[in-house]
């Protein structure tokens, strides 16, 4: 018998009685506004919130003045290079600030959905020093029972729900951001277009 | 575990040195308290911990056929799955699937499961560099260590012996123990590795069968540089780590996170489905023990763990004395319960590094009885033979002891005299009982137990 075999008549073999599988509910009764909470659980976890701004670019600008290179995913960012143009992930390496649209939001924990289909390649979330995240604040879900039952999860080859920006605590517990992710993660807040 | 000689000696160095055992005792107990703000901020908590403990045994008690669908889902997703019996076979299979590749260079997120199979020195003595690019993990790597906590690989070290490892390893200056500037320079030693490597590898924390995902849950976002940059990610599966459905996430990342930090979600979390374009994505589904452990009427229970941490944070004995001397890949109670599978007579003295006084199994969030299988344990390790006359006694001792909270108490602080007339091999000292060096080292200068009382004293003024 191969491995796999071998390990499932095993399992069958072996397996405790049969218990059923519970139902599992929503949890979103009397739940809190969800702009407000995703706002201070965000920040809780390190993200910088900046609200409904006038102009994007410039204010992707003002916040980075260094920035030599911008590699942006949305319409709404022109940057200095665009996303469509990067087949390499490693081309990446170099850029400062990287800006991507969620697809949502969660309050509870104050995270953005990222897939492929934001991204376009998804180590734009995490090659670059910054990363700023366009945020419909229309779309931000109660809690994680009602984000996992989006059809986003079903769709992405890759999904991540990120909640702030690269952070550790393994050196004698100080925190640090930027371990090896992205150094700081902005949110605006802009309608889908 | 290459080195138990090692063990014996940071175990040593570790008891002695007050700044280390105090401040591993503050950071973990720091831990729990986050958890319990969590916990407590959020009404429905135990009915989550009750739901997470059904899921958990509901998938147990049809492992074969989740994972069947598991396999099913992710093939008709164009992951390729293997499937290894053990350690060696899920070595040699990450070997294979490198080598025919031409890999020469692997970055890796933490994974307990290949900590577990060893993987490291296999690949290196075959000519492949393997990169943790979890700070901690990496910080372990460097020193030779395994991992003396789930979630915090380097909890018993300090700053100065971070900024000693890595003066010899990445060059950074000796005398500056800043962890900013540590964790910078660990960043720019690391970064090029992620562009060079041909491969990256992670673990997983929960793969749904529904969808044949694999959820990791990390804060550095190492893990989805490891995933996201090379070509090809290999993700490492303990087969008890299925889930049935995709909502069942929404119950457990509730709670790990919250129950292992203190913080509502991780700053990642990931889930990976199928290839990215152009790439190939590889599961390996590792049994290592688990199907026996499965067998084990008591003991299965185990295998619902989720490894959050929460209970070697809780652990009196686990805080006083770190990780390390334990002796084996899981630390704390856990530890305590799964290494005994594995090799009961290496890990016999494990079941008696506890005080039974259930803190363990009020924090796991998947409501494993963790204090009744170490009691279990006991026994089984008695019957087997396993206890030597002499341990045979102070255990006897301790069993009469710490089975009761008033007499544990009472001895904890009101007699110290009786201290000096511990036998040495007593629990509280793991230099002899936990070691899994047979031979007795050295007594230090002032054993554990000494140290506790007279701090013990001190905070009583
Ligand atoms: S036994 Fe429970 S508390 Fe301990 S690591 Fe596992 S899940 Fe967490």
């Amino acid at each position: 018998m191969n491995s796999r075999d071998s390990i499932l008549a095993a399992l069958r073999e072996h397996a405790p009685a049969a218990k059923a599988l519970p139902d599992v509910p929503m949890f979103d009764v009397g739940l809190p506004e969800t702009l407000p909470q995703f706002i201070a659980t965000f920040e809780r976890m390190g993200g910088k919130w900046a609200g409904t701004v006038a102009d994007i670019e410039a204010e992707i600008r003002a916040r980075f003045p260094d920035a030599r290179v911008v590699c942006s995913a949305v319409p709404e960012v022109a940057g200095t290079r665009r996303i469509e143009d990067v087949s390499d992930p490693r081309t990446l390496e170099d850029v400062d600030v990287g800006v991507v649209r969620a697809a949502f939001g969660v309050a509870e924990t104050g995270s953005l959905f990222l897939s492929e289909a934001e991204y376009r390649v998804n180590a734009l979330g995490y090659l670059p020093q910054h990363l700023v995240v366009l945020l419909d604040t229309a779309d931000i879900e109660p809690n994680l029972h009602r984000a996992y039952q989006r059809r986003e999860f079903h769709e992405a080859r890759y999904a991540v729900l990120m909640s702030g920006p690269s952070a550790t605590a393994d050196i004698e517990g100080v925190l640090i951001r930027g371990a090896q992710g992205v150094r700081s993660l902005t949110v605006i807040a802009a309608p889908k277009v | 575990m290459s080195k138990p000689v090692d063990h014996v000696n940071i175990a040593r160095k570790f008891i002695a040195d007050e700044d280390h055992i105090q401040f591993h005792d503050k950071r973990l107990w720091s831990m729990r308290e986050l958890r319990d703000k969590q916990a407590h901020g959020i009404p429905e908590w135990e009915d989550l911990r009750a739901l997470a403990s059904q899921i958990k045994e509901h998938t147990l008690s049809n492992l074969a056929g989740y994972l069947e669908e598991f396999e099913r889902k992710a093939k008709a997703n164009g992951v390729i799955v293997h499937w290894a019996a053990d350690a060696a076979e899920h070595n040699r299979i990450v070997h294979e699937i490198l080598s025919s590749r031409g890999v020469d260079l692997l970055v890796k997120s933490k994974s307990m499961l290949t900590e577990e199979c060893d993987m490291r020195p296999y690949l290196e003595e075959r000519g492949i560099e393997v990169v943790e690019t979890d700070l901690g993990e990496r910080i372990q790597q460097f020193d030779n260590e395994p991992p003396s906590h789930i979630v915090v690989p380097p909890i018993h070290k300090l700053a100065r012996d971070v900024a000693e490892v890595f003066a010899d390893h990445i060059g950074t200056d000796r005398n500056n123990a800043d962890p900013h500037y540590l964790a910078e320079s660990m960043r720019q030693a690391t970064r090029p590795k992620f562009i060079r490597a041909g491969a990256g590898m992670t673990g997983c924390n929960f793969a749904v069968a529904e969808t044949g995902t694999v959820t990791v849950c990390t804060n550095e976002g190492n893990c989805d540089l490891s995933a996201n940059v090379p070509p090809l990610h290999i993700a490492s599966i303990g087969i008890e780590k299925l889930i049935p459905r995709m909502s069942d996430l929404g119950v457990f990342i509730r709670l790990l996170s919250r129950s292992a930090l203190g913080s509502p979600i991780t700053q990642y979390t990931s889930h990976f489905s199928r290839p990215r374009e152009g790439s190939e994505l590889h599961y390996i589904l590792v049994d290592n023990g688990r199907s026996k452990r499965l067998a084990m009427e008591d003991f299965w229970y185990s295998l619902k763990c989720i490894r959050c941490g929460a209970c070697m944070n809780t652990c009196p004995v686990y805080r006083r004395s770190g990780g390390l001397s334990y002796g084996g890949v899981y630390a704390g109670p856990i530890g305590a319960i799964i290494n005994p599978t594995f090799d009961l007579k290496k890990y016999s003295a494990l079941p008696f590094a506890s005080t039974l006084n259930g803190s363990c199994s009020n924090v796991c969030p998947v409501k494993i009885n963790i204090h009744e299988q170490i009691y279990k344990w006991r026994q089984i390790v008695a019957e087997a033979g396993y206890l030597s006359f002499s341990k045979k006694m102070s255990m006897r001792f301790a069993g009469k002891l710490l089975g009761d909270p008033k007499r544990y108490r009472k001895w904890m602080g009101g007699a110290p005299q009786l201290l000096a007339k511990l036998p040495r091999a007593f629990l509280y000292n793991p230099m002899n009982a936990w070691g899994k060096q047979r031979e007795m080292p050295e007594a230090p200068k002032q054993s554990f137990h000494e140290w506790y009382a007279e701090n013990r004293k001190k905070e009583n003024k």
